[in-house]
C-alpha cells in the first residue's frame, strides 16, 4: 500500500505532507505534554518491532501464498493514537529512506494512509468504542476484525483518490478502485486475524498492558474527536481544491511554468524548446531526412499552417528526443564514471 | 524478501556507506536534505507524458555517486529491484490511454507508452535520490538535520530510537524466524497457529526490553531529548551545493535539455 513518487504530482504529495506534518506536530506536543518518560523508549522500540515483525512471514493456508503483520491497529490499541501516530510515521520514514518504501515526496501520503487512519479513526472512534471494559473473546476477535477491515479499506481509498488527484496514472477512477478495494478486503482479513492472535496473546501473558493503554486517558477523548474532525476537512478541502486543480491543468508549477514560457501543457516532447533555438529545431523538423511521414506532408498543404508545423514536428522531435537521450545518458554516465575516477585516484595519490 | 538476515545485511551495508570520508560526507546534511527534496519535487513536477527532459537529471545521483565515492553497482541494483513495482503500476496506461502522441517513422506510439516510461523514469530518479542522500548523510545525521528544520523534537528522539533498535530488534525477529523454521516442516507449522505467539513473544520481550532501556536511561539522566555535541555549519561550500543544483533542476525544468542536444546533433548530421 506504499505509494510511490512517481505517481504523485507536487501539489498532492506537498498537501499530504503539509497534513502529516502537521498530525506530526500535534502528535509530538500531544506526547510531550503527557510527561510520562516510560513511552519514550517504548515508542523507539515498538517501531523497531514492527519492523522487524513486518519481516517474518505467516503461510496462508490453501492458497500458497504468505501474509505479515501490518501493525497499525496493533500499535494503537498497545500505544494509543498520538504516540501509534509517531511510531508508525517513523517506520515509514525508515521504509522511504533505507528500503525506498514510497519516495520522500510520498511520505506524506503513506504516513496519513497507514497511520492517521489506524490512530485516529479506527482506535477511538470504533476499537475503543466497542470493545468496553472487559470485553469477552469473541467480542475482542470481532471488534479488532471489524477495525482491521474498516482500517484497510480506508486506506486503499486515500491511495485511489491521490493517485487520481495526482493524475499520473490513468486508471479510470471506478477501474483503480476496484483493483484496489477487494485486494485489501483480503489483506485486511489477513491484518484482523494477525492482530487478534498478537492481542489475544498479550492478554493471556500480561494483561495489563492492554489496559493501560485502553484506559491511559479517558480525558483526551472529546480533544482527538476535534482535531480528528479539523483534520478531516482540511483533508477533503485539499482533496476537493488538489484535484480541481490537477484535471485543469496538471499542477500549479506546471501552470505556472506554462505561463512563464508561454508554451502549452501537453504539447509533451516540444514544450523545453529554448526561444534561441527554435530556428534551428524547425529547420531539423522540415529536413527530409528525418522526416518519415512524407505522406501527411503532401496532403497537409490543405491543413492550416499551425497543424502542418505540428504534424512535421512531431517524427523530427522525437528521433530528437531519442539521440538526445542516449547522447544524455551516456553523459550522466560517463560523468559519474569520470568523477568516481578521480576520486578513487585521489584516494590513493593521497596515500 | 527472502531471508530477513538477508535484508538486514542489505541494510547495514547502506548504512555503512554513511561513514565514508569524502566533500560530499562533510557537508551539513540540510544542505544535503533540502538539495534532494527540491530534485523529488523538480522531477514529478513534470507532465505525465514527459520523459526526454527527465533524462538530464540523473545527472544528480551519478555525479552524487561518482563523487561520493558510492558503489554504483550496488545502488543500481536496489534501484533496479524496485522498478518492477513502478512498472507494475505503469502498466495500466498503455491498456487505457490509446492516444497516439508519437510517431517515430512507422511506429506509432501511443500517450499510455510514454507515460508508463515516464512513471518508471520517475521512479528510479527519486528513488535514487533517496537512496543516495542515506548513503552521503546517514540517518542520524538526516534526523538532526530535518530537526533543525523545523521538525518536532519529540519525533526526533522517536526516529533516532527507532534507528537504534532496529538493527537489535531485527536480529532477534529473524533469530525467532529461523528457529520457526527449523522446527517446521514445510509448511507445515508455519501458519498463524504459530505466527501469532511468535510475533507475541517478541512484543513482549520487546516491552520489557522498552523498560530497562528507560530505567537505564533514568539512571544516565535522561530529561526527554539527546543531547548531542554536533557542530552545524551551513558555510561557503553547502550554500553552493544547494543553489548550485538548485539552479541546475531550475534550468532543466525550464528547459528540455535533452531535445536541444538532440536537435543540435541531428542539425549538425543533417
Amino acid at each position: 500500500m506504499h505509494m510511490a513518487d512517481a505517481l504523485l504530482s507536487p501539489a498532492v504529495g506537498g498537501g499530504m505532507w503539509a497534513v502529516s506534518a502537521g498530525t506530526i506536530a500535534y502528535c509530538s506536543a500531544k506526547v510531550r505534554r503527557e510527561l510520562d518518560d516510560r513511552k519514550v523508549p517504548l515508542m523507539g522500540v515498538l517501531g523497531a518491532f514492527l519492523f522487524a515483525a513486518q519481516m517474518i512471514n505467516f503461510s496462508i493456508p490453501g492458497t500458497g501464498s504468505s501474509g505479515h503483520l501490518g501493525g497499525g491497529l496493533l500499535l494503537a490499541i498497545l500505544l494509543g493514537p498520538s504516540a501509534a501516530f509517531l511510531t508508525i510515521a517513523s517506520v515509514l520514514v525508515v521504509q522511504a529512506l533505507f528500503f525506498a518504501d514510497g519516495g520522500l515526496l510520498a511520505l506524506g501520503c503513506n504516513i496519513f494512509n497507514m497511520g492517521f487512519f489506524p490512530a485516529f479513526v479506527l482506535f477511538p472512534l470504533f476499537y475503543r468504542r466497542w470493545i468496553g471494559p472487559d470485553p469477552s473473546r469473541a467480542r475482542l476477535t470481532a471488534v479488532t476484525m471489524i477495525s482491521a477491515l474498516i482500517g484497510l479499506q480506508l486506506g486503499p481509498f486515500a491511495v485511489v483518490l491521490e493517485t487520481l488527484a495526482s493524475g499520473i496514472s490513468s486508471l479510470p477512477f471506478t477501474t483503480f478502485l476496484l483493483l484496489m478495494q477487494p485486494i485489501h478486503l483480503a489483506i485486511g482479513v489477513v491484518e484482523g486475524l494477525v492482530t487478534v492472535a498478537v492481542v489475544s496473546f498479550v492478554r493471556e501473558a500480561r494483561p495489563e498492558i492492554l489496559l493501560s493503554a485502553l484506559e491511559a486517558r479517558p480525558i483526551g477523548n472529546r480533544p482527538v474527536r476535534h482535531v480528528l474532525l479539523a483534520f478531516l476537512l482540511l483533508a477533503v478541502i485539499t482533496g476537493g481544491v488538489v484535484s480541481a486543480f490537477a484535471s485543469k491543468n496538471p499542477d500549479g508549477l506546471e501552470w505556472a511554468i506554462a505561463r512563464v514560457t508561454g508554451s502549452a501543457q501537453l504539447a509533451g516532447p516540444q514544450r523545453g524548446l529554448h526561444r534561441t533555438l527554435a530556428l534551428l529545431q524547425e529547420k531539423t523538423a522540415i529536413l527530409p531526412d528525418y522526416n518519415f511521414r512524407k505522406p501527411v506532408e503532401k496532403g497537409g498543404a490543405a491543413l492550416p499552417e499551425k497543424g502542418r508545423a505540428d504534424q512535421n514536428l512531431l517524427p523530427a522531435t522525437g528521433i530528437a528526443g531519442i539521440v538526445g537521450t542516449l547522447i544524455t545518458l551516456l553523459l550522466v554516465f560517463l560523468s559519474g564514471f569520470f568523477l568516481k575516477k578521480r576520486s578513487v585516484r585521489k584516494v590513493y595519490g593521497l596515500n | 524478501m527472502a531471508s530477513i538476515d538477508g535484508a538486514l545485511l542489505d541494510f547495514k551495508r547502506l548504512d555503512r556507506l554513511a561513514n565514508g570520508d569524502t566533500a560530499l560526507h562533510r557537508l551539513d546534511p540540510r544542505a544535503k536534505v533540502l538539495a534532494t527534496l527540491f530534485f523529488i519535487v523538480s522531477v514529478v513536477s513534470f507532465g505525465r507524458y514527459e520523459l526526454s527532459a527527465l533524462i538530464p537529471f540523473f545527472v544528480f545521483p551519478a555525479v552524487l555517486v561518482g563523487l561520493g565515492d558510492l558503489p554504483a553497482g550496488y545502488l543500481a541494483r536496489k534501484i533496479a529491484l524496485l522498478c518492477p513495482f513502478a512498472l507494475a503500476v505503469g502498466m495500466f496506461n498503455p491498456v487505457f490511454d490509446r492516444t497516439v502522441q508519437l510517431h517515430l517513422g512507422p511506429l506509432a506510439v501511443s500517450g499510455g507508452w510514454i507515460s508508463c516510461a515516464s512513471i518508471v523514469v520517475r521512479a528510479a530518479l527519486t528513488v535514487a535520490a533517496a537512496l543516495v542522500l542515506v548513503a552521503l548523510t546517514g540517518f542520524p545525521a538526516i534526523c538532526r538535520a530535518m530537526e533543525r528544520l523545523g521538525m518536532p523534537n519529540a519525533f526526533a528522539v522517536q526516529l533516532i530510537f527507532l534507528y537504534r533498535y532496529i538493527f537489535v530488534l531485527t536480529e532477534e525477529g529473524g533469530r525467532a524466524s529461523r528457529a520457526r523454521d527449523l522446527r517446521s516442516c514445510g509448511n507445515k507449522g508455519q501458519g498463524l497457529g504459530s505466527y501469532g505467539p511468535l510475533l507475541g513473544t517478541l512484543l513482549l520481550r520487546t516491552w520489557m526490553r522498552a523498560e530497562r532501556v528507560h530505567m537505564a536511561m533514568l539512571a544516565r539522566g535522561f530529561t526527554g531529548s539527546f543531547q548531542t555535541r554536533q557542530q552545524f555549519r551551513f558555510g561557503a561550500a553547502e550554500l553552493l551545493y544547494l543553489f548550485g543544483w538548485s539552479a541546475l533542476f531550475l534550468a532543466l525544468r525550464l528547459h528540455n535539455a535533452t531535445q536541444i542536444l538532440g536537435s543540435l546533433v541531428t542539425g549538425i548530421f543533417s
